[in-house]
């Protein structure tokens, strides 16, 4: 049961084969029985999960119309607030910290029935991008174990491609969402800005922040995200519009005559040969189901990552000065006659790790009178550019395509040292954050050379998210065929399991 | 060195004002989420996710402050921004929760405006001039309480306590342009722009207005330069004076502070620093020599301010009078003498004077009661004229009741000290204290003809013609009716009894 798609899981809820607290506890089991090795949950809620389970089964036997994903289990990023359950958004400065709110996405999940089984691990405050810069220790890529699973949303990640859970939700605000599905083998997709409310989701960089669903197959998690989408009046940056109909386009997968635009600047040089193989095979695909694919260029891309390593370290430097010891969290240094600036400071030096200081010094330096316009201004201006780039290249094609990562998934520990070979994971991510607009990566096979997912990259235009899940859909069927069988079924068996 | 006298300072040195008016808006919610603004509630319940920026929780702009705001700009003058943003000022501060505090910064929502001022001067009434550079919204802090120690500061403190009820009220920022040029009055022209303000911002209804609870701030710069020089001097900003009186008296006393240091030949520290309601005197705070680095920029959290011309032009035409028009209206109409209408206003009986004309007193009779024994009480009492027991309606009563003949003017004073003893309106405090103008004409002549009779001699000096001497007999005739007689009635009467009516 649990190696189904959360679509079929529904549909045995729904026909009565199994019931929601069957189904969370399966889950609870194997995270039991995989966890160990993948380290994937900081925080397993089984008490919270079963009783919310029984009360999906409960209303489903009073006979009350429940949506779509009623029953269903999922693994909840750490970066989003759950009431009475510990959040730490990975970070040591939160340890112990009991939200007593729901984030918006949370209580949107709480009212479809869909049962939060556990918060998952994910790089300090969303900064990184393979789990290991997590306070409480790396997540180890199911596929094999010495490896990264990507990040920041890792955790989230390695949970479903582990069958930990079915679905999962994560953050993406350079590419966390989408790098780690890329590098698990399952389907992720960062929203347009705006469309799923950052309210309760704990701020690493405002302006690019954007929560989104994970799930093994494009409908799963097109379910998902129309699940957790929608306007909200407690976000001042939520888009007051109807959610796209992803779920539809999901269901009726389709790309004839679609003009496909593949980014000059995002191949090539620089990506791995396994990666780029398996990148141009989707496209074939693509063309051989009726798309027209068209090259579009970006020139501007070439500065994003600079623009983003400005603009995300200065908003984090302002977002994470909430975190003094005086209401929450962490506090250290408080002994007699300390003053609260001392308490501050020993709190902040001993709380943040490594990645999380470097970010806000960069941003406090980059914010500074005297710099602020050649760093935080030049990059504001390169977002622009960027922007201007999108819409020509969305002028001749309905989506864009890229490589989601440069690389397969890498080994733990071998780019800690050196941020810059990290930073440059995220090249082809991140100009979808800049701009604002949506993208999903989907598993385009294995590469050669190690038999590792590589992720295929679709970006749509801003409010037009359906377009990805039409695309999607479309070149996941086509690669099922082709394949047999879901790329998941070749990753290696974990112990316990 | 003695302290110059303030004649001594404006013989020398001439005074460049620059004043920063800090404004709690009333709305009943905060600026950027739903809880309560009510002064006063025990401390941290007022308070929520967001504005104890917990993790996650995002702000979202009260409308009705932006309305409040743009209200203000349109009263002073000022443009309105059809594109404005609010940024973070980045500094860490335990009453801060977020260690940022969203502002406005190079993007305000009004600017370019002003306010005239009239003032008292040697050569009669003159204008001034003070010109609006800005007004900006913002969110206001929490409290810190510092324990122990002896100054309540938090230099000595043994712990403090933070109330974040007023964290993210919402605060409006009016900041003049430097005001030169009002010479020897700076003093009271700050006083008189502060006081307008107050006005205006009452008449919109915007803002409690109420210094002594902090809902108007007011922080003075001050600086001295020789006279007929155009460099300016170095400033001070004196912060937080919380009463008209103290604007004046901060003010003055920084002039002299300056002076004293200049005429020495030693340097004005720019600083910040906190004005002594006791002393009268400022002493130093915060030094401000090394510019703070806010690390300003547009928080990302919100989206920018645009608001659409008709809104601004439909809240342009529910403006209410200016005050400075209707102080000239008021005078006219109601024919106020110079001097008397300068005392309306510094005794800030302007409202409840008019009120008491709504409701259908002859002026110059609310005004007297208002500006003589009404504010004698409050004097006395040493609270404000508005916190008496006595109320426009009352006044109107009274005023109705001399006019009608059924009070003199000497009753009418006991009413109102029963009035605001609480005894009721004044109707209820002549019925229950028995006051009551004796003019039935049987009672006074049987009290006339008793005096005659006691003091017969002297009724027959004015039965012969001698009139002066009737005074003492009316003085006996007023002592008999215990005061409650009409004096002109009694006066007929006893020269009609003794003979000499004409």
């Amino acid at each position: 049961m649990i190696h189904k798609s959360a679509a079929e899981m529904a549909k045995a809820l729904t026909n009565g084969e199994t019931s929601s607290v069957e189904l969370t506890q399966l889950h609870l089991d194997r995270i039991a029985a995989v966890d160990g090795d993948v380290k994937a949950f900081l925080h397993v809620d089984t008490q919270g999960a079963l009783d919310q389970a029984r009360s999906v089964d409960e209303r489903r036997k009073s006979g009350e119309k429940l949506s779509p994903l009623a029953g269903i289990p999922l693994a909840l990023k750490d970066v989003l607030a759950q009431k009475d359950v510990p959040t730490t958004a990975g970070s040591k400065i939160l340890q112990g910290w009991l939200p007593p709110y729901d984030s918006t996405v949370v209580s949107k999940l709480k009212d479809a029935g869909i049962v939060i089984m556990g918060k998952t691990n994910m790089d300090e405050f969303a900064m990184g991008s393979s789990t290991e810069n997590s306070g409480y220790g790396p997540t180890f890529n199911p596929w094999d174990l010495t490896r990264t699973p990507g990040g920041s949303s890792g955790g989230s990640a390695a949970a479903v491609s582990s069958f930990e859970a079915p679905l999962a939700i994560g953050s993406d605000t350079g590419g966390s969402i989408r790098q780690p599905a890329a590098l698990t083998g399952i389907v992720g997709v960062r929203p347009t800005y705006g469309a799923v409310s950052r309210f309760g989701l704990i701020a690493y960089s405002s302006s690019l922040d954007q929560a989104g669903p994970f799930g093994r197959t494009v409908l799963d998690t097109a379910l998902l995200h129309e699940a957790m989408a929608g306007h909200d009046p407690k976000d001042a940056t939520s888009i007051n519009a109807p959610v796209p109909a992803v779920v539809h386009a999901a269901k009726s997968g389709d790309v004839k005559r679609m003009k496909i635009g593949v980014i000059k600047q995002l191949q090539g040089e620089g990506y791995q040969k396994g990666v780029q193989a398996r990148f141009d095979e989707s496209l074939q695909v693509l063309a051989s189901l009726g798309a027209e694919i068209v090259e579009v260029d970006c020139p501007s891309f070439e500065y994003a990552l600079a623009a983003y390593y400005l603009i995300a370290p200065s908003e984090c430097s302002s977002n994470l000065a909430r975190f003094d010891a005086m209401r929450y969290g962490l506090r250290v240094g408080d002994k007699d006659g300390a003053s609260a600036e001392a308490v501050m400071s020993a709190t902040r030096d001993a709380g943040f790790g490594r990645e999380v200081k470097r970010r806000i010094i960069l941003g406090t330096y980059a914010l500074s009178s005297g710099y602020y316009d050649a760093y935080y201004g030049s990059a504001q201006k390169i977002r622009t550019l960027i922007i201007e780039d999108y819409a020509k290249a969305f002028a001749k094609a309905d989506v864009l395509v890229s490589p989601t990562a440069p690389t397969t998934a890498y080994k733990i520990g071998e780019k800690v040292d050196d941020p810059m070979a990290m930073y440059l994971g995220d090249v082809a991510t991140i100009p979808v954050n800049l701009a604002g607009i949506c993208g999903m990566s989907l598993p385009a096979g294995l590469a050669d050379e190690d038999n590792l997912p590589v992720g295929f990259q679709i970006m749509a235009p801003a409010m037009q998210d359906q377009r990805l899940y039409q695309a999607g859909a479309a070149l996941e069927a086509a690669l099922l065929t082709k394949w047999g069988a879901p790329i998941l079924s070749q990753a290696p068996a974990l112990k316990g399991a | 060195m003695a302290l110059p006298t303030y004649d001594e300072v404006i013989a020398k040195w001439d005074p460049v004002l620059g004043l920063e008016v800090h404004v709690e808006l009333n709305t009943k919610s905060k600026m950027f989420c739903s809880c309560a603004t009510e002064f006063g509630a025990a401390p941290n319940t007022q308070t929520c996710p967001v504005c104890l920026a917990l993790p996650g929780a995002l702000p979202v702009v009260n409308e009705k402050a932006i309305e409040s705001t743009i209200l203000i700009g349109l009263a002073l003058n000022c443009k309105i921004a059809p594109y404005s943003r609010f940024a973070r000022k980045n500094y860490f501060y335990p009453d801060m929760p977020k260690n940022f505090q969203i502002s406005q910064y190079d993007e305000p929502i009004c600017f370019d405006g002003y306010v005239d001022v009239e003032i008292e001067t040697d050569e009669g009434l003159k204008q001034f001039r003070i010109e609006v550079e800005r007004v900006h919204m913002e969110e206001d802090t929490g409290k810190s309480l510092h324990v122990g120690g002896a100054t309540g500061r938090i230099h000595g403190a043994d712990y403090s306590l933070l109330d974040y009820n007023r964290a993210g009220i919402p605060l409006v920022e009016i900041v003049t342009k430097i005001v030169p040029g009002t010479g020897k009055y700076a003093p009271e022209v700050a006083k008189a722009y502060v006081a307008e303000l107050r006005d205006i911002l009452r008449g919109l209804k915007v803002s409690d207005v109420k210094m002594e609870q902090g809902s108007l701030r007011c922080d003075a710069n001050v600086s001295l330069k020789p006279i007929g020089s155009d460099v300016l001097g170095t400033r001070s900003e004196t912060k937080n004076v919380n009463s008209l009186r103290s604007v004046e008296r901060a003010i003055r006393g920084e002039m002299i502070r300056h002076a004293e240091l200049l005429n020495e030949g030693k340097k004005v520290k720019q600083e910040t620093r906190h004005f002594q309601e006791d002393t009268g005197l400022t002493r130093s705070g915060r030094s401000k020599e090394q510019a703070e680095d806010y690390r300003y920029f547009p928080d990302p959290d919100l989206v920018p301010v645009t608001p659409a011309t008709i809104w601004i032009e439909e809240l342009r035409a529910t403006l209410p009078e200016r005050p400075s028009l209707r102080r000239k209206r008021i005078k006219e109409e109601w024919n106020v003498p110079d001097k008397e209408m300068a005392a309306m206003i510094n005794a800030d009986v302007l409202d409840i004077v008019e009120a008491t004309v709504l409701l259908g007193a002859d002026p110059t009779k609310a005004r007297t009661w208002w500006l003589g024994e009404i504010s004698r009480i409050a004097n006395d009492q040493n609270i404000a004229i508005t916190d008496l027991a006595i109320t426009p309606k009352d006044v109107a009563e009274l005023v109705a009741l001399v006019a009608s003949g059924e009070l003199t003017d000497k009753l009418a004073r006991q009413v109102v000290e029963g009035v605001i003893a609480g005894e009721g309106t004044p109707s209820e405090v002549v019925a229950q204290r028995g006051i009551k103008v004796v003019n039935d004409d049987g009672a006074l002549m049987a009290a006339i003809e008793k005096v005659c009779a006691e003091q017969a001699e002297t009724a027959e000096k004015v039965r012969g013609g001698h009139l002066p001497a009737a005074g003492a007999l009316i003085g006996a005739v007023m002592k008999e009716t215990k005061g409650q007689a009409d004096a002109a009635r009694v006066r007929k009467l006893l020269l009609g009894h003794l003979g000499q009516a004409n």
